[in-house]
């Protein structure tokens, strides 16, 4: 089926990152006309009428989100963008930070009128040097042009927009981590409830929204609720953009309607990258998401498909391997990744994760023993769903579906002393 | 007593202070100034930032000490941060470290004696497209392989 790009329909255009560009091709259309035939309540209805659902990881409905802010309260509320990207395995919002900020831009400052926020903050993960550049640059341009400060296009709201830059921490991509950081502390999570919708920033009701949800609003605002329920599948609504990495052949960030069968996006990313090495499986949504073996691959890449699954869409970094690739290696990877990443104020996360990294390197070394496999499940069951935030969840449910999985794999580990990928590449 | 930080990094952080609704907001953006001047965060300045905000340098020191981007001692000109996570692990991440460990002399983590190069494996730097891909200070290269790599790394000073 023909498929007009949405979200990447400037990316390759000549200047896409300036607003003279993006107005050339309609931009902020969408935000006038919000201006003009909303009020800030009625978008709130027509967003949650749009079915969209949150593009960072949990896909829970921005609309609905939105709708938790308290009413009547005489105290600030603020937006916080966030542009944390560092879920192993995601690139999309980079991509849009980068090569059209003001598709993003657009979409804070309809959403910040919306909730009735008037400063707001876009917090970009440290390493994105080029991005926040970029991002910083739009935002003087829209100062420039009266689309953000005083009075904006003539529609009596003010909106402040603060760049922030995280300084090389994956927990601050989640929600409470990533306020305390902009309060300029260490980016420990909070315990919920009270949630940032009620007490968030400085206190103050908060919403946070991803990067690539924000970009869907604009469109939502160009083209109507109706038009963006449409695309996709019931309750999966809405273009996305797909990170497809790993063993293909053209690794890349793709654009399709929410519900584009897995497969389907492998060929978009040229297929396998070795033609003699045929597909291992996959993990559809970053790494903190369960692995699917290559027999359960005929998937929807949707929230709710992939869910009925046994995993989940997450932040759509779907990472592809093959035949070549072993499993022990690759979840002992993954686990260094959380070992190093958790902030360590939860024991079962702190001290869990540093459990796998010692296992699964000594299965992978060939020092493993018979228990080993079993004790990573058990380790598993006591982290998840014992840490204030969702990051125990992370870890555990790769280590979990890996073992489940690829069991006589991390078994023979064990019975064979060693890696058999390691020890027949070696010959 | 003299200021640890230039009058232009003082002048900046100053004008940090009243820019957020709260004081300590101020507090990340100031430590990558300083280490914008400094390369790392002295202990000296992690003192003055501390009184500037209003806040402990024992706090200063937690947050410094939390991220992984905040340098506390000093580094190489050129700092070389190995993406190792595994969707570049994948495509060949070790190979680009293993390589780079032999080229430069140094293990990860290590500086060379000339103070030009500091090695570092990090975590994804969500850059996976490109993968194996490492950053050098604030530019990113991508598509790494030993000949790129020997360009890459003849083009700095």
């Amino acid at each position: 089926m023909a498929y007009d790009k949405l979200l990447t329909r400037n990316l390759g255009k000549p200047n896409s990152a300036t607003l003279d560009a993006y107005q050339a091709s309609g931009g902020y259309q969408g935000l006038r006309r919000v201006f003009k035939e909303f009020t800030p309540e009625k978008f709130v209805e027509e967003v949650k009428a749009s079915g969209l659902r949150g593009r960072g990881g949990a896909g829970f409905p921005a609309g609905v989100k939105w709708g938790f802010l308290p009413k009547g309260l005489e105290v600030p509320r603020y937006l916080c963008v966030n542009a944390d990207e560092s879920e192993p395995g995601t690139f999309k919002d980079r991509l849009l930070i980068e090569q059209d900020p003001h598709l993003v831009l657009e979409g804070i400052i309809a959403s910040a009128w919306a909730i009735g926020c008037h400063t707001a903050f876009f917090y970009i993960r440290g390493e994105f040097h080029k991005g926040a550049r970029i991002f910083q640059k739009a935002i003087e341009e829209a100062y420039a042009k009266g689309l953000l400060g005083r009075n904006i296009l003539g529609s009596g709201f003010d909106l402040d927009l603060i760049v922030y830059r995280g300084a090389g921490a994956y927990i601050c991509g989640e929600e409470t981590a990533l306020l305390e950081s902009l309060e300029g502390k260490r980016g420990l999570p909070r315990i919920k409830p009270p949630f940032p919708a009620v007490v968030g920033l400085y206190g103050c009701p908060t919403i946070i929204n991803n990067v690539e949800t924000l970009a869907n609003v604009t469109l939502i605002a160009e083209r109507g609720a109706a038009w963006f329920a449409a695309i996709g599948r019931p309750k999966n609504t809405g273009p996305k953009l797909f990170c497809v990495s790993g063993h293909v052949a053209r690794p890349g960030v793709y654009e399709a309607p929410l519900g584009i069968p897995m497969k389907e996006l492998i060929e978009m990313a040229g297929g396998m990258m070795r033609p003699d090495r045929p597909l291992k499986a996959v993990v559809p949504g970053g790494s903190s998401m369960k692995i699917l073996p290559a027999a359960k691959c005929d998937v929807l890449m949707d929230f709710d498909s992939l869910a009925a699954a046994g995993t989940s869409l997450g932040s759509a970094g779907m990472f592809v391997m093959d035949s070549g690739t072993c499993m022990v290696d690759a979840l002992w990877n993954v686990c260094r990744f959380y070992a190093h990443e958790s902030c360590g104020q939860c024991t079962p996360c702190r001290e869990g994760t540093g459990w796998f990294v010692k296992i699964l390197k000594r299965l992978e070394r060939g020092d493993g023993v018979p228990d080993d496999v079993e004790l990573l499940d058990n380790v598993a069951s006591r982290v998840e769903g014992n840490t204030i935030c969702p990051f125990g969840e992370a870890v555990a449910w790769p280590v979990q579906s890996y073992v489940k999985e690829f069991r006589d794999e991390f078994q023979e580990h064990v019975t064979r002393r060693g890696c058999p990928l390691a020890a027949a590449a070696a010959r | 007593m003299s200021l640890p930080v230039s009058t232009e990094t003082d002048r900046q952080i100053d004008g940090l202070l009243g820019r957020f609704p709260q004081r300590g907001s101020a507090l990340l953006p100031a430590l990558h100034l300083i280490q914008a001047e400094k390369g790392h965060i002295p202990l000296e300045a992690m003192d003055y930032i501390a009184g500037k905000i209003g806040v402990s340098p024992a706090f200063v020191a937690g947050v410094v000490s939390f991220y992984t981007m905040f340098q506390q001692t000093p580094i190489g000109r050129h700092h070389i941060q190995v993406c190792c996570t595994l969707p570049c692990a994948l495509r060949g991440a070790g190979s680009v470290m293993g390589y780079l460990e032999r080229k430069l002399g140094i293990r990860r983590g290590g500086t060379t004696p000339d103070g030009k190069f500091t090695l570092s494996a990090v975590e994804c730097l969500g850059a996976c497209d490109t993968a194996p891909m490492f950053q050098i200070n604030e530019e990113e290269y991508g598509q790494l392989d030993e000949r790129r790599i020997d360009a890459i790394l003849a083009s700095l000073k």
